[in-house]
């Protein structure tokens, strides 16, 4: 190989470059997002776990049924109360803060779902 | 090979009456009918459809519909004002004052511009004086429903034309084919056009580059309500709402006992909004 002395460190320098992200941050996830959870209510649609990682679906499928089939009532149970399948009407009656709730994980992760473009957040 | 002219004639002949008329024959014995009996059975049954009367007779499921009584309304000057605050307030629809970037749900508009099907020639005083309340027809046959490429507008099953914001790519097609006008579409961020320290925190705006209209109020009829424009008429019986399917329902009692005319009913829509004049 010709004017290998170059080539080869040049390429090591490169890689090392462009893997900087990751072995600079290497065992280390950054700071964890903590969303703030409601004080007064324990409970939610479904188990934490679920909710963490399904609520985006759980969403899409109240929002089919209501506006869809029409089935506006309140047959959610949590707890002993019954509530509307809404995300302004239920959700964020407990989860009083879309800043400290919602915005927390969606920052972290880089999501930005289109909820707010017209659904109401809570006044803060 | 000695083919004569003549034998080539022959088979040419065959074989243009064979290429004409071999797909008629084989039509004909697959559909099992001559073209006479077919043609008119297809008449009938194009018939059937568009039959007003067969229409009442075989109702499926829920129907909601209006009776806009504009005796009530000329005697209530206030009235109608009242109405289309109220209903834009409940849906947090927009004010913008260019006409251009309007949005509407109901609103009032002369009775020519209501009704252009109906004669106007030497119109009484009352009624070049006193204007309609317009909405959505929530039509039977809504040609919206048709023309939308996403269904973002659809009928459920109470009747209701209602809209899927959600899925509406701002195409206006709708806009295009109601007949009515019934559609607004948000060139603006309606929220520019909304106070937003008073609007109803239960219900949700709309983005920019989506249609909106009259959703029959599904929101409060879906938990057993009234519509608001109805419960604002309140003792005054201005609007009268109810299930068009059902014999024993107070609209139909009402449709029943009073002549009531529709706006353009030629286009077929069968709009579910009926005015007594």
């Amino acid at each position: 190989m010709y004017d290998g002395g170059k080539i080869i460190p040049g390429l090591i320098i490169f890689v090392l470059f462009i893997t900087f992200p990751v072995w600079y941050n290497r065992g280390n996830a950054g700071a964890v997002p903590q969303p703030e959870l409601p004080k007064k209510f324990k409970e939610c649609v479904l188990p934490y776990a679920d909710m963490r990682a399904e609520h985006m679906q759980l969403l899409n499928r109240w929002r089919d049924q209501v506006l869809r089939t029409g089935d506006w009532g309140f047959d959610v149970k949590i707890g002993d109360t019954m509530y509307q399948k809404s995300l302004m009407n239920t959700c964020m009656q407990c989860h009083t803060s879309k800043k400290k709730f919602c915005d927390r994980c969606h920052t972290y992760a880089s999501v930005k779902p289109y909820c707010w473009d017209c659904h109401i957040a809570p006044v803060e | 090979m000695d083919k004569k002219r003549r034998d080539f004639l022959k088979i040419a002949g065959a074989t243009t009456l064979a290429g004409l008329g071999g797909p008629a024959v084989v039509e004909r014995l697959v559909s099992g009918t001559s073209p006479a009996q077919a043609k008119a059975a297809h008449g009938a049954e194009t018939h059937g459809v568009v039959s007003e009367h067969e229409k009442e007779n075989a109702p499926t499921g829920r129907r909601l519909g209006m009776v806009v009584d504009l005796r009530q309304l000329k005697k209530h000057p206030e009235l109608m004002e009242k109405i289309v605050h109220a209903c834009h307030a409940q849906h947090n629809v927009p004010h913008f004052p260019n006409k251009k970037d309007e949005i509407k749900w109901i609103w009032r508009t002369e009775f020519d511009k209501a009704f252009t099907e109906h004669s106007h020639y030497h119109k009484d005083k009352l009624t070049i004086a006193n204007d309609v309340l317009v909405f959505c027809n929530h039509c039977d046959e809504p040609p919206c429903v048709k023309a939308c490429p996403t269904r973002a507008t659809f009928k459920t099953k109470d009747g209701i034309v209602a809209m899927d914001y959600h899925r509406c790519i701002g195409c206006r097609f709708c806009m295009a084919a109601c007949p009515y006008g019934s559609r607004s579409f948000n060139w603006r961020d309606p929220r520019a056009g909304l106070d937003m320290n008073r609007i109803n925190r239960h219900f949700p705006t709309r983005m920019r580059g989506v249609v909106e209209k009259c959703n029959f109020c599904a929101e409060l009829v879906g938990l057993g309500k009234l519509p608001k424009c109805v419960e604002v008429c309140g003792s005054t019986r201005a609007m009268i709402f109810g299930d068009l399917n059902d014999p024993d329902s107070e609209i139909r009692k009402v449709l029943k006992d009073n002549f009531t005319i529709q706006r353009k009913p030629s286009l077929g829509t069968h709009p579910s909004v009926f005015y007594i004049v």
